[in-house]
């Protein structure tokens, strides 16, 4: 193992023309009982990007972590080599970790909101490193915070210096952090989801930030869940799983040639223009044919009903007022229909309305204006006692499922409760089993689940429940709040698959929210592009793709990762 | 203020986790209480009255381990039986104290608007008032005796449960299960019973637990005062109030009792505990 | 600053507003009592228990007040309460504010300090035992759960009996001397010492995990700076929160103390008041203490925006 990976070293020196800064040889990490990190190896080069991809539990982070000797504790660290620049990390003491780190390696955390004290001047966390470097004076460091925040595009740097992090976009924060890290230059930066919890368009400024600093000549090590953001700054790939990197070369041969089927099952697993009319995953959701190791199986859709709208929303307008008795309008002036059979993909950054406009629809948050109409008929504007007969009609799955389960009850609770007010409800308490194992079944789940508390299952398998529960009254309408994007991309991929079967085979129409481009594009027959509450462009998926119209639009599209810039 | 969050319970299953060495120990303390508490006879076979002169005021033997008083009564038999008095106050303080709360509660978290911002008013000014002068207001009015006790300690302590029970159903009310069950077409009133009053009154179990210590705890404080049960009772503050005159003779008519009452109200206090942790917690 | 400044004049005039209501219960109260007042007050003053002549009664209800209509007497209370007047004490016959006037001081005192020795105590256990492996850590949780449940009553006992009584290092009855005040300091800070650790702890252990914590350990900060820069301000924010409500219990638990060891102080004067049912001198110094009370909580409120900027900026948003 180690032998080859190091063969695989040298080749890849050779081919970069370039000396390594830091070496990893049979790192293992262990907790407790529990080793995480087994036996990986991987080196650092100066002016490079090493990816190391893979989904949560992969050991990525905690070898991240590791590489800062900032493993935890009741951890154990072994390797056969662990050098940054000729010094032996293994060898290094807890006082020498700490000259090290903020100096020679940089480090870059997610969500700047939580990653950076919230107490603090945004000034004085930049120039932390400083003073514990001994940078500087007391009087010289704060002008060169400003000078750090300029550096990494932050406006007006001498007012962002003296706020406070939460003051800030979580574009500038996420820059502020960077700031802080390479504050000193360090010759190796460690960025661990650096971009995950940001939009799109501000995803892509922090990563050219990253990608400057490594034209600079800085080494990085980016670590990340998601293929797509990897490709547009990785020279080299590791893909990592359960705690071993099952693959590892140049990023164009790991990307667009992969050898490792765990590789080509992620890389077939990211939705987008090219999956569309297809299945995510080889093997279907729900084990009926085994077809594993075939192309990916295309959808057979049912026809769209174009007489016959479902959901329709007219003039929806939402102003929520403010503490400080100031309106904001939310959702403002949005219209759509959507056709029986078909899916209207709802698209837009954070804080674009587009929750805002589903609860509407759901005639859950009442519209200041406008009003929605369900089967052609008032639906918003009736009173709630003869609204709620009709709520059977459409149902609804949120992107959190365990908080949208009541924690007493047990699955097969929450499922008999939903199909007690379908039209036929169930007569018997046998009957309503029946049923609610039936329900089980349609999403790929089994009569063993009926007992568990939602709270002992995986992600994936409380997703399943909820599409179950929204299934159970039979609606004809199914608006998907985020349905998949609280989960890895693999499990995303047979959630998406299971709601493409299941119209397929039901003839369900979607209303499907997301921020997720490819998501949308992979699910939608036609899209609306909100921004600040309204509508920018809406078309189907191929005109809004292929030809867009609005700027927003094209700045989106340009913004997002795609696996064909490796 | 922003809106607490409702955290969903922790551990549904009451076998996975098997209790403590130490939760043993305070249900066997708590128990023992209770039968003390129940059937004083069974535990002890002495009169708490039982009056003899030429025994006074001796300290701890075997003969009597927590020694004996002024009138040569023997001071653990008089604990025993006190134990009635004290956990009837804790509990009835606590079941007042909850009525209350609850009440004012749920009427102003779900009534909102103009109703909630008057029951928070009457909230804020009830919480000038430190718990044990609220009881001492109420003490003052009614001249002491059992019943005041309880009715004191209960009034002293309503403000802060109502507050919390407030915070709790707003909570529970923000809670994605809720409008789940709106989106599926139940009631308001059905959503209410079936959601969000078992699912905030769920940590309380654990609260009122906690309360029944700390309303021990005060009872027995406003008895040391000479302001809770008259004597001759046995309520253990009652047994600390008769001892203070003797404080600088004989310790043990003072140490001893309260012992007694800090080793009941620790068990009750950490069972309380255990049972958040296991049902969840609630916002403060 | 406009704005913050408009915040603090808010609280202000909600603590009046909170002030006047808590007037109106001990004002209340007094009406409360079962039975004629006037009856009551004559069967107090002359040690009787028997039914008055109304003639008898005239020269009482004429310097009480009593056969005014209640909104007259409200009013009166309550504009009162403003020219510093808390009504005639039944029992001593002077004016409230005169009975309670020298005895606020050292209460006061007992409890600012015993406030200031529980933050030493906490946040000297705290730092020193948090996270600091097992058996550290364990000691320090233990100790924070017992003494955080010991009653008053009980501490000031032992206290008494151990230091005062056996080896005799403190006064039985130590009065206002500064050697005197240490047992009752002691008293009423180490069960709130170990309830503001306990709340500490937890927020200290939670705030050690959160991400910012690791960003400044990657920039090469010390453990201890880690804690002492980083940490310690967002851990007690939780505990200068509650400091406000520990006042309130520090008062009550003064009223304990101060009886435990004869110092002088409303502790006394209140518990006397309430055993003559002396319901004017109650109502004084309940209203007093609400008052200080609600000063107390302002000052908390200004404290925690200090600490917290969020919170200012939240309110001026």
């Amino acid at each position: 193992m180690t032998t080859v990976d190091t063969r695989l070293a040298d080749r890849l020196d050779r081919r970069t023309g370039t000396g390594s800064l830091l070496r990893v040889e049979g790192l293992r990490v262990r907790f407790g009982g529990t080793e995480v990190v087994k036996g990986i190896s991987f080196t650092a080069r100066p002016g490079q990007c090493l990816a190391i991809v893979g989904e949560s539990g992969s050991g990525k982070s905690v070898t991240a972590r590791t590489l800062v000797g900032l493993t935890g504790a009741n951890s154990r660290v072994s390797a056969d080599r662990l050098d940054l620049a000729g010094t032996d990390l293994r060898r290094t003491s807890e006082r020498a970790w700490r000259k090290l780190r903020g100096s020679r390696i940089g480090f870059v955390l997610q969500d700047a909101l939580v990653s950076l004290d919230q107490l603090r001047r945004v000034g004085d966390e930049v120039a932390e490193p400083l003073r514990l470097h001994g940078w500087g004076t007391r009087a010289s460091r704060p002008a060169k915070a400003v000078e750090l925040l300029r550096a990494v595009g932050v406006p007006e740097p001498e007012v962002k210096a003296l706020q406070r992090p939460y003051e800030l976009s979580g574009g500038l924060r996420q820059r502020a952090l960077i700031a802080s890290a390479i504050a000193l230059d360090p010759p190796l930066l460690i960025a661990d989801e650096p971009t995950t919890a940001l939009d799109v368009t501000v995803q892509a400024q922090v990563l050219d930030l990253l990608a400057a600093a490594k034209e600079r000549g800085t080494s990085i090590i980016l670590i990340s869940h998601d293929l797509s953001v990897v490709a547009r700054m990785a020279d080299e790939v590791a893909v990592m799983r359960d705690g071993e990197i099952v693959e590892h070369g140049p990023a164009g041969q790991v990307l667009h040639d992969p050898r490792h089927g765990y590789t080509r099952m992620l890389l077939d697993a990211i939705p987008s223009e090219h999956t569309r009319g297809t299945r995510l995953t080889r093997r279907p959701s729900r084990a009926t044919v085994s077809e594993a190791g075939t192309a990916p199986a295309a959808r057979t859709r049912r026809p769209v009903d174009r007489d016959r709208p479902v959901l329709q929303a007219r003039h929806l307008t939402k102003v929520f007022r403010g503490p400080d008795k100031v309106d904001r309008t939310v959702v403002d002036d949005v219209s759509f229909d959507l056709f029986g059979g078909e899916t209207l993909g709802v698209v837009g950054e954070s804080g674009s309305g587009k929750t805002t406009l589903a609860r509407m629809a759901l005639a859950i948050l009442q519209a200041t204006a406008g009003d929605a109409l369900l089967h052609g008929e008032p639906w918003s504007a009736l009173p709630p006692s003869r609204r709620r007969p009709l709520r059977r009609r459409i149902g609804v799955v949120y992107q959190d499922p365990l908080s949208s389960f009541d924690p007493r009850w047990s699955v097969g609770r929450i499922l008999t409760d939903a199909l007690g007010t379908a039209t036929r409800p169930p007569r018997s308490d046998s009957e309503a089993r029946e049923r609610a194992v039936r329900l089980l079944e349609q999403v790929g789940l089994a009569a063993r689940h009926l007992n568990a508390a939602p709270l002992r299952l995986s992600g994936g398998q409380r997703q399943r429940v909820a599409i179950a529960r929204a299934l159970a009254p039979e609606p004809s309408v199914i608006v998907c709040d985020e349905p998949a994007s609280a989960l890895d991309v693999s499990i995303q991929a047979q959630v998406l698959d299971l709601l493409t079967d299941l119209q397929d085979e039901l003839g369900v129409s979607y209303l499907f929210i997301s921020h997720d481009l490819g998501v949308i594009h992979h699910m939608s027959d036609r899209i609306l592009v909100m921004k600040d509450g309204r509508v920018v462009e809406h078309g189907t998926a191929e005109s809004v793709f292929e030809r867009p119209r609005h700027p927003y639009t094209r700045r989106l599209l340009t913004a997002v990762p795609r696996l064909g810039s490796a | 203020m922003s809106a607490p969050t409702y955290a969903p319970a922790r551990t549904l299953s009451w076998v996975r986790r098997l209790p403590s060495v130490g939760t043993v120990l305070c249900l066997l303390v708590v128990g023992f209480v209770l039968v003390a508490a129940i059937a004083p006879g069974w535990v002890t076979d002495r009169s708490p009255t039982a009056i003899d002169l030429t025994a006074a005021l001796q300290p701890p033997s075997w003969q009597h381990p927590f020694g004996t008083d002024d009138a040569g009564r023997d001071l653990l038999t008089r604990v025993i039986h006190g134990s009635r008095q004290s956990l009837g106050i804790g509990l009835g303080a606590t079941a007042l104290a909850f009525l209350i709360a609850i009440l004012l509660g749920f009427t102003a978290a779900l009534a909102g608007g103009v109703v909630d911002a008057a029951i928070t008013r009457v909230l804020e000014v009830a919480f000038a008032f430190p718990a044990l002068l609220l009881a001492l207001l109420v003490i003052a009015v009614r001249g002491p005796s059992l019943a005041t006790s309880v009715i004191a300690v209960g009034i002293g302590s309503a403000p802060g449960y109502a507050r919390m029970i407030r915070g709790q159903v707003l909570a529970v009310r923000q809670a994605g299960f809720i409008e789940a069950a709106t989106a599926l077409g139940h009631s308001r009133f059905a959503v209410i019973r079936r959601h969000l009053f078992p699912n905030a009154m769920r940590p309380l179990v654990a609260v009122a637990t906690l309360g029944v210590g700390q309303s021990i705890v005060w009872a027995s404080g406003l008895s040391f005062l000479g302001l809770g049960v008259p004597p001759p009772s046995s309520e253990w503050g009652a047994l600390l109030d008769a001892g203070r005159l003797h404080i600088t003779t004989s310790w043990w008519l003072e140490i001893l009792p309260g012992l007694v009452i800090v080793l009941v109200t620790l068990s009750v206090t950490s069972l309380g505990r255990t049972l958040q942790n296991r049902l969840g917690g609630a916002s403060r | 600053m406009r704005k913050s400044i408009r915040r603090i004049g808010f609280k202000v005039a909600a603590s009046v507003v909170v002030i006047v209501a808590a007037a109106s219960v001990t004002f209340f109260a007094q009406l409360a009592v079962p039975g004629d007042r006037a009856t009551a007050l004559m069967n107090l003053q002359t040690g009787q228990d028997k039914a008055w002549t109304p003639e008898e009664l005239a020269p009482l209800n004429e310097r009480y007040g009593f056969d005014d209509p209640i909104a007259v007497q409200y009013l009166d209370y309550v504009t009162g309460l403003f020219r510093g007047d808390l009504g005639t004490s039944y029992t001593q016959k002077r004016p409230v504010t005169e009975v309670i006037g020298g005895q606020l001081l050292p209460s006061l005192t007992l409890t600012v300090a015993a406030l200031a020795v529980a933050w030493l105590l906490a946040l000297g256990i705290t730092l020193l035992t948090v996270k600091r492996g097992r058996v550290l850590s364990g000691l320090g949780s233990a100790w924070e759960a017992l003494t955080a449940s010991l009653p008053h009553y009980w501490v000031g006992v032992v206290l008494l009996v151990v230091f005062a009584v056996q080896l005799r290092m403190f006064p039985i009855i130590g009065g206002t001397s500064a050697w005197g005040t240490v047992l009752p300091v002691l008293t009423l800070a180490v069960p709130l010492a170990g309830f503001l650790g306990q709340v500490t702890r937890d927020e200290f252990v939670h705030v050690l995990d959160q991400p910012f914590v690791t960003t400044a350990r990657t920039r090469g900060m010390s453990d201890l700076s880690v804690r002492l820069r980083h940490v310690l301000r967002h851990a007690v924010l939780p505990a200068v929160t509650l400091s406000g409500w520990a006042l309130g219990a520090l008062v009550s638990g003064a009223v304990i103390t101060e009886n435990i060891f004869g110092r002088p102080g409303i502790g006394q004067v209140l518990v006397t008041a309430v055993n003559t049912r002396d319901l004017p001198t109650v109502s004084g110094i309940v209203l007093v203490v609400a008052a200080v009370y609600v000063v107390a909580n302002l000052l908390v409120d200004l404290a925690y925006a200090v600490i917290d900027p969020r919170l200012a900026a939240a309110g001026a948003r």
